[in-house]
């Protein structure tokens, strides 16, 4: 077991490493000067004052030293919380910016990404070996994967936020009201939420059933389940024993499947220009604010892992095999 | 001379037998069908259709009718026009990038199976790390750095970002098909391992690798319309994406313009679900348990 979560430590310690190399090394191995791109954004006609610019952001990026310095710099910044100040949203540290949008995203994902997870394999495990069920579940579950997220979004927004009328298209919360704790602006962005967090539970419910259904079918014909079955075992019995076994490579799938739901998110913020990370990646993509850019990518590339090692915990308390150092869990 | 014959038709007669088996599964069948349909659509309609899918041809937000099949935009341009053009980046992108990440992926697999050992742990590495990755959130960043965006452009970074789940997979495989008997025996007539591997390891995993570089298409198709729709597409075409991307901002959802909005994303779910479907139908074609007939 101690081998097993050193193995990935690693692997999430160097995927980290790699990700903040990534956001150091894109915009300097890029073609095309970010600096000039900037200082052509904010049209400096003057000279004069375009040079002064030009300095200014090369001392903000740190560019005046050389490379494996800038690197070293850019390290410790991380390690002080320093993530840069936000071009879009100045004079505020990209941090801070971040973090208030970060409670949005992950109230949108949470809830989301673990109800689908439940429900999918609820619905998968029934529909398995169940001709009527199958034949009606199966087909949706394939369509649903196959939704982009953001048409999804749109699709749901425009039927129950403008046809209907039941739910609002856009915000985290009415216009009207400002956040504070109590009843009405709580109500109000249950109200806000429901759209987004329906579209998102819908596209990830289809995978989950679609791998459950085969999971359970294929634990359904190992031998483990024939002998019971020749014991005489009750049916719900001997499904229920492959409904545990398949639930160990769906913990796997969530974690791997946790990246693309994340991205999932990203753009069903932005159908529903809901305040969290996606939106303001947006604003960030569209005012060319790296700095706030790359600070989305960290927080998102931490909350992968820190979700990735709590399934893998979750993995070692569900599978006994890993905590004896039996097979199984390799990673 | 004789035994080669023998040696050759046994393989055509067994693709022979998949084949038939394909054409006769309605699962393939019909995905493949969609899928053709629509990819024929995106080749052959824009020789009819105006080159300039941007053009403002005709009035402004008007509903679909015999002249604008799918409507107009806010703007005045065909939606059907735009969206022919855009079926067709779609299906580039969706080749391209799919096909980068295929023989990434394969490159990665099979070097990662077959050497084993410490080029197999730095591989395994490099595969788990890539796989973590939030694919999408880098993806962003790195296109939003891009100074030219092109579908091309597009693809290139889709492809290099997407190929470790199939290396996993031909990894795993190719560690149990190493050590059969006859891959040991092509050691020894002193084959070169490139050879054998696609000689004599590859054929035994085509089924998979079918099935496989399916399911990339599909997913760089997804990956792009993602993209396009946070603004970061092509500069310099259509595709379904930017599309919807459009219609967002010009606030198509509030002025019920909804043949703006549906048809690239119907579009989008009809190829991928298309493909995941032949792909069940595959299954069942490479998996005689699986047939049902």
């Amino acid at each position: 077991m101690g081998r097993y979560f050193r193995r990935k430590l690693l692997i999430y310690g160097l995927t980290f490493v790699i990700a903040v190399s990534i956001n150091f090394a894109v915009p300097r191995l890029m073609p095309g000067d970010p600096v000039a791109r900037m200082l052509t954004r904010n049209s400096v006609a003057n000279i004069e004052s375009s040079e002064a610019m030009r300095a200014y952001f090369n001392q903000l990026f740190g560019l005046d030293v050389p490379l494996w310095q800038q690197y070293l710099n850019y390290w410790a910044a991380l390690f002080r919380g320093d993530l840069g100040v936000s071009v879009f949203a100045f004079p505020s540290p990209v941090a801070s910016v971040v973090a208030d949008a970060l409670p949005y995203t992950l109230a949108l994902l949470l809830p989301s990404i673990l109800l689908s997870w439940f429900a999918g394999n609820a619905l998968g495990a029934m529909a398995a070996r169940n001709k009527l069920l199958d034949n009606g579940a199966l087909p949706i579950g394939y369509v649903l994967t196959a939704v982009p997220y953001m048409w999804l979004a749109i699709l749901l927004a425009w039927v129950g936020g403008i046809i209907l009328g039941w739910f609002p298209v856009a915000g985290g919360y009415s216009f009207a009201l400002t956040p504070a704790f109590t009843w009405t602006f709580i109500v109000d962005l249950l109200h806000h939420w429901v759209l987004p967090f329906l579209s998102l539970f819908v596209v990830a419910l289809g995978g989950w059933a679609i791998g459950m259904r085969n999971l359970v079918i294929y634990e359904l014909e190992s031998d483990y389940s024939n002998y019971l079955q020749a014991l005489g075992a009750p049916n719900r019995l001997v499904r229920r024993y492959a409904f545990r076994n398949a639930v160990l490579p769906q913990i796997t799938g969530l974690a791997l499947q946790l990246g693309v739901v994340v991205g999932g998110a990203l753009v069903t913020e932005v159908v529903f220009a809901y305040p969290g990370l996606g939106s303001l990646l947006l604003e960030a993509v569209n005012s060319q604010d790296f700095f706030l850019l790359q600070g989305i990518l960290l927080f998102i590339v931490i909350g992968v892992l820190v979700f990735n090692f709590l399934a893998d915990i979750v993995y070692v308390l569900v599978d006994p095999r890993t905590r004896l150092g039996l097979e199984g869990g390799q990673s | 001379m004789s035994a080669e014959v023998v040696l050759q038709t046994e393989p055509v007669g067994r693709r022979g037998e998949h084949l038939y088996f394909a054409l006769r599964n309605p699962k393939v069948a019909g995905g493949l069908a969609v899928v053709l349909a629509l990819l024929l659509l995106g080749l052959i309609g824009p020789f009819f259709l105006s080159d300039s899918p941007n053009e403002y041809v005709g009035p402004k937000s008007e509903a679909p009718s015999g002249a604008h099949w799918f409507g107009t935009t806010y703007f005045g341009q065909d939606v059907f026009t735009q969206f022919v053009h855009g079926l067709r980046s779609s299906y580039l992108v969706g080749t391209l990038g799919g096909g980068i990440a295929f023989v990434i992926g394969l490159a990665v697999g099979f070097t990662a199976g077959y050497r084993g050992g410490l080029v197999d742990e730095v591989l395994n590495m490099v595969t788990n790390v890539v796989l973590v990755l939030p694919a999408l959130a880098v993806l962003i960043v790195i296109s939003s750095y891009l100074e030219v965006r092109g579908v091309v452009a597009q693809a290139v970074i889709i492809g290099v970002f997407s190929w470790p789940w199939v290396a996993r997979a031909v990894r795993a495989q190719t560690f149990t098909l190493a050590n059969r008997d006859y891959v040991d025996l092509a050691r020894l007539t002193g084959k070169r391992s490139w050879r054998i591997i696609v000689h004599e390891i590859m054929p035994n995993m085509a089924s998979y690798l079918l099935m496989s570089m399916i399911l990339l298409f599909g997913g760089a198709i997804l990956f792009a319309a993602m993209l396009d729709f946070i603004g970061l597409g092509p500069a310099n075409a259509v595709s379904l994406g930017t599309m919807m991307q459009q219609s967002m901002a010009w606030s198509s959802l509030h002025l019920g313009m909804w043949w703006w909005f549906v048809p690239p994303g119907l579009a989008i779910t009809l190829i991928v679900g298309a493909l995941y479907i032949t792909n069940v139908g595959l299954d069942e074609v490479f998996n005689p348990k699986l047939r049902e007939m």
